[in-house]
């Protein structure tokens, strides 16, 4: 029996061999593990709105025999005779519900060994006493947003022997500086070991921006404007294209956001390359069904279209390999290649057009022809011969990714920044995307 | 179930303050067909409780899946530990706010139970809805399901509170993609986003639609492949339940909740356009707006008797003939703010803290028959089934894609459209509304994937509403 060295993983690894020791028969098992032990701060105004704690263990289980199989996802208390009892349950539960299922044609799971390990180091401090140090760097601000940290697990086991486990502890402070009405300045700190002068330098540099935000803003008319979307900006584009982007499932059921690359001849600039980079990212290298992940797979090359992310069903079902790909296809490391472009030259590059620091609530408008409609956000700034001249009211665009990132893309940058995700819907999400900054002509604003 | 609760809860009450639990217990349950090919059955079984305390004027929450007295013991100090700490350094003195003590039992009336039929009789039911739909070579995705979740909540307090509810939903879902080379159109039934959801058993399937649901889809898809691009101009547009509920979703209902107005929201959802003050005299639109919050339709998808700080639901009004009234915020905003809201705290499970949320928000129905709205329209489009949605951070400047559209000229429906989209800003649009579909255009509709809040979390919201008809309207297509 492998027992692991994180508390968390010993539990996790003990209850998947007891499951094991159930089986009967031919039955295969595939276990999983998704929990954390998180903090939250919620605060307005830079005062506390709602502090707690979560801890939560979802237990995964997949029952096989043959072609046949049955899921199940059951929460854990942590208390071991409880836990066993509850997987018994429902372990004979999929039991009794096998006869009635037909055989899985898109079954597919790993049957080699490959066991890993990945336990990070926790250098964050106690949340309490992080919040103090966020709510005194923010002081005379009108600060909003939220702290979150702590333990986050993945873990997987079958009863052919493989293990894998992944604990990473980390934090993510997300907020706005609020100058008035909807102008403000959103900033993070994000990482694994708390600092607190790194704290302050942001929120220092935080302040220095929103005081350029302290002008009249101007309102500008709908029509083509030569845009720059720093990477906060273009992390929301990337989000979209994540989203029916680069699944081969979407690709082979023609619903697809980037179907004209694969069935016509559209392309991206030249500039453009996208990847999942595991390699370089902070998700764990494994997957639900057992398979360990390469370290890059390749999806925009040049432009082109190269490989699609690939679930171990999509797999199956196409007669292909699978490179470990979650269940929506979804990337977990995004990575876009950096462009030429030096930083500091973005202003004077740009001469006069908008400098858009966010991006918000972008959606397909036409998912076929990948044309998305969004709304700029926060800072937002009108630029006159290569100087910040006032910061601008919202404004709506609908634009297609063949322009934005094709045909109408003047440029990435040198520079690149590396964004965790903050989501923390259902969990603490464990994912990152690496992009520069794009600068972009004749970019469609509607609204 | 955890069994004995209650005792476990009082064995280990703090001293002084205020202590709630709220304990879930859920089961999922997802059978879904897609190309023929059933999925692997999706059961999720989860059960945990939130302890939430007031104390010293701070405010803190320690959610756990051990509901022994020992794992209550522990969340309950960690809670307490979390009021202490925010004590004097939060954004209201939570101690102001009259935390009720609810006694209640609900639960979902239901006559066709969904454990009642074998899982065998339920993948066949979602099989045969899969044998329905077309043929065609063009047909290149189909599939459909059934999304059934039971969740029990028990909420107790420290001073005697003790209520329960079961709630039954169903979703049942279904989509058809028809493409030719790099071009594809797919009609869902309720659209994208969710859609027909309803409060219920097996019963509702055949009275929503889901059942003869298949040939239309599969008819309608193929339609738009063949169709023109909906042309640009500003016109008469009529739109039908499965749009409309998302419109009044992001252009009402966001807009009116209170803790977007108090500027909690401001770093993630965003902000409001609505002010304090427009309570009681602002003009959210013309006189045929009416739009209630309505916890009591006992089919719609987010029907309680208590929220989740244990407030008594009722059916208020929100805006009566085009005039706003009270906002979507919860006891502990409608104390922070002195403005009069509605019983809508609520959480996405035991894992995360109520905030202001919609429950149903609905439009009244007017009088006109769906022959009459068409009737009224000497230029414009009918469009139904929403596929996009994206409104900005202070809910004013919108735009919203539907599945399927179809022209009117002079009173009647013509030529179909495919990607008809349209855009405009929240107050004016309200303002131009000029006519609304009586009780035989009403659906109910719903959302099970409103994201709002931080930490985030996935709400289930329910919209009952008809077809309304608005002049003067940016309408354009595809690429």
């Amino acid at each position: 029996m492998q027992e692991g060295t994180d508390p968390m993983q010993q539990e996790f690894y003990a209850i998947a061999e007891h499951l094991f020791s159930c089986l009967q028969g031919d039955e295969v098992a595939l276990c999983s593990f998704e929990g954390e032990a998180s903090d939250f701060v919620r605060f307005n105004h830079n005062a506390a709105r709602q502090a707690g704690s979560v801890t939560q263990r979802d237990f995964g289980i997949d029952l096989i025999r043959g072609r046949r199989h049955a899921e199940a996802r059951i929460a854990l208390t942590g208390e071991r005779e409880t836990d066993t009892h509850r997987v018994e349950g429902m372990l004979a539960e999929l039991r009794e519900r096998l006869p009635a299922l037909p055989e899985d044609p898109h079954l597919l799971y790993a049957t080699e060994v490959r066991s890993t390990e990945k336990i990070g180091d926790n250098g964050l401090i106690d949340a309490p006493e992080a919040f103090g140090q966020i709510v005194a760097a923010g002081e005379g601000k009108d600060a909003v947003g939220l702290f979150a940290q702590g333990p986050v697990y993945r873990g997987f086991a079958n009863s052919l022997g493989q293990r894998n486990w992944f604990t990473t502890h980390s934090f993510n402070v997300e907020w706005c500086f609020y100058l008035r009405d909807d102008k403000a300045v959103k900033t993070d700190y994000a990482g694994f070991t708390w600092e607190q002068a790194e704290l302050g330098k942001r929120m220092a540099r935080a302040a220095e921006q929103l005081a350029l935000l302290d002008q009249e803003p101007k309102t500008i008319e709908p029509g083509k404007y030569r845009v720059y979307l720093t990477p906060g900006a273009l992390l929301e584009v990337a989000e979209t294209l994540s989203w029916y982007g680069f699944g081969l499932k979407n690709h082979r059921t023609k619903i697809a956001s980037l179907l004209r690359m694969t069935e016509g001849d559209a392309t991206l600039a030249p500039g453009v390359t996208i990847s999942e980079n595991t390699g370089g990212g902070v998700a764990p290298n494994f997957d639900m069904h057992g398979f360990v992940k390469p370290e890059r797979v390749v999806m925009i090359e040049g432009g082109r279209f190269r490989d699609h992310l690939v679930s171990p069903r999509s797999a199956k079902e196409y007669g292909v390999e699978t490179n470990g790909a979650n269940g929506w296809e979804f990337p977990e490391a995004f990575e876009m290649e950096a462009g030429e472009i030096p930083q500091a030259e973005v202003l004077a590059r740009l001469g006069t057009g908008l400098y858009i620091n966010n991006l918000h609530y972008i959606n397909y408008s036409d998912r076929p022809a990948c044309r998305m409609t969004g709304m700029t956000r926060f800072a937002t700034f009108w630029v006159e011969d290569g100087a910040l001249a006032a910061p601008l009211n919202v404004m709506r665009f609908d634009e297609s990714a063949y322009r934005m990132l094709g045909s109408n893309l003047i440029g990435l940058t040198q520079e690149r920044s590396m964004i965790l995700s903050s989501s923390t819907y259902g969990g603490r999400e464990v994912s990152s995307f690496h992009l520069p900054g794009a600068l972009i002509e004749d970019f469609t604003l509607t609204l | 179930m955890v069994v004995g609760l209650k005792e476990h809860f009082q064995q280990v009450l703090p001293a002084s303050g205020f202590c709630s639990l709220r304990a879930e217990h859920e089961r999922n349950e997802i059978i879904h067909v897609r190309q023929n090919v059933l999925q692997p059955i999706q059961t999720f079984e989860d059960e945990g409780g939130m302890v939430t305390r007031i104390d010293g004027g701070g405010y803190g929450y320690a959610a756990t899946s051990d509901l022994s007295a020992a794992g209550l013991r522990g969340a309950i100090e960690r809670a307490s530990q979390w009021a202490r700490e925010t004590a004097g350094r939060s954004v209201f003195d939570f101690s102001r706010v009259a935390m009720p003590h609810p006694q209640g039992e609900y639960e979902t009336p239901v006559t066709r139970a969904w454990d009642s039929v074998s899982l065998a009789e339920k993948i066949d039911l979602v099989k045969e809805q899969c044998a329905k739909i077309s043929d065609d070579e063009r047909i290149a995705d189909f599939e459909a399901g059934l999304w059934y979740s039971r969740t029990t909540t028990r909420y107790y307090t420290n001073e005697g509170g003790a209520a329960r509810r079961v709630i039954h939903r169903l979703y049942p879902f279904m989509r058809v993609t028809a493409a030719a080379g790099s071009e594809s159109q797919s009609r869902g039934f309720g659209g994208n986003p969710g859609g027909v959801c309803l409060q219920g058993g097996l019963e509702v399937l055949e009275e929503c639609g889901w059942t003869s649901a298949a040939p239309t889809l599969s008819a309608e898809a193929l339609e738009l492949l063949a169709a023109p691009n909906c042309p640009t101009g500003t016109m008469d547009l009529l739109l039908d339940a499965d749009q409309m509920f998302l419109q009044i979703h992001e252009s009402i209902g966001h807009p009116l909740e209170l803790d977007r107005i108090l500027g909690d929201e401001r770093n993630y959802a965003g902000t409001s356009f609505v002010k304090p003050e427009y309570f009681g005299s602002f003009r959210y639109g013309s006189d045929l707006l009416n739009i209630v919050f309505d916890p009591t339709d006992t089919r719609a998808f987010a029907s309680y008797d208590y929220d989740d700080d244990g407030v008594a639901a009722e059916k208020l009004y929100l805006i009566e003939k085009g005039i706003l009234q009270r906002a979507l915020g919860s006891i502990i905003s409608q104390t922070r703010a002195d403005i009069p809201g509605v019983a809508n705290s609520r959480a996405d499970g035991w894992r995360r803290p109520p905030i202001d949320r919609m429950a149903n928000v609905n439009l009244e129905p007017g009088s006109a028959s769906m022959e009459e709205l068409i009737a009224a329209v000497e230029q414009g489009v009918y469009m139904k089934s929403n596929t996009s949605w994206s409104i900005d951070d202070s809910r004013n400047k919108f735009q919203f894609g539907c599945e399927y559209g179809r022209m009117i000229e002079n009173g009647k429906l013509t030529q179909v459209v495919k990607n008809p989209n349209y855009r405009g800003i929240s107050s004016a649009f309200w303002n131009n509304l000029k006519q609304v579909g009586d009780r035989s255009t009403v659906r109910h509709m719903g959302a099970t994937n409103c994201g709002k809040g931080e930490p985030n979390q996935v709400m289930r919201v329910g919209h009952v509403t008809p077809a309304a008809l608005f002049a003067g309207v940016d309408v354009f297509g595809g690429d």
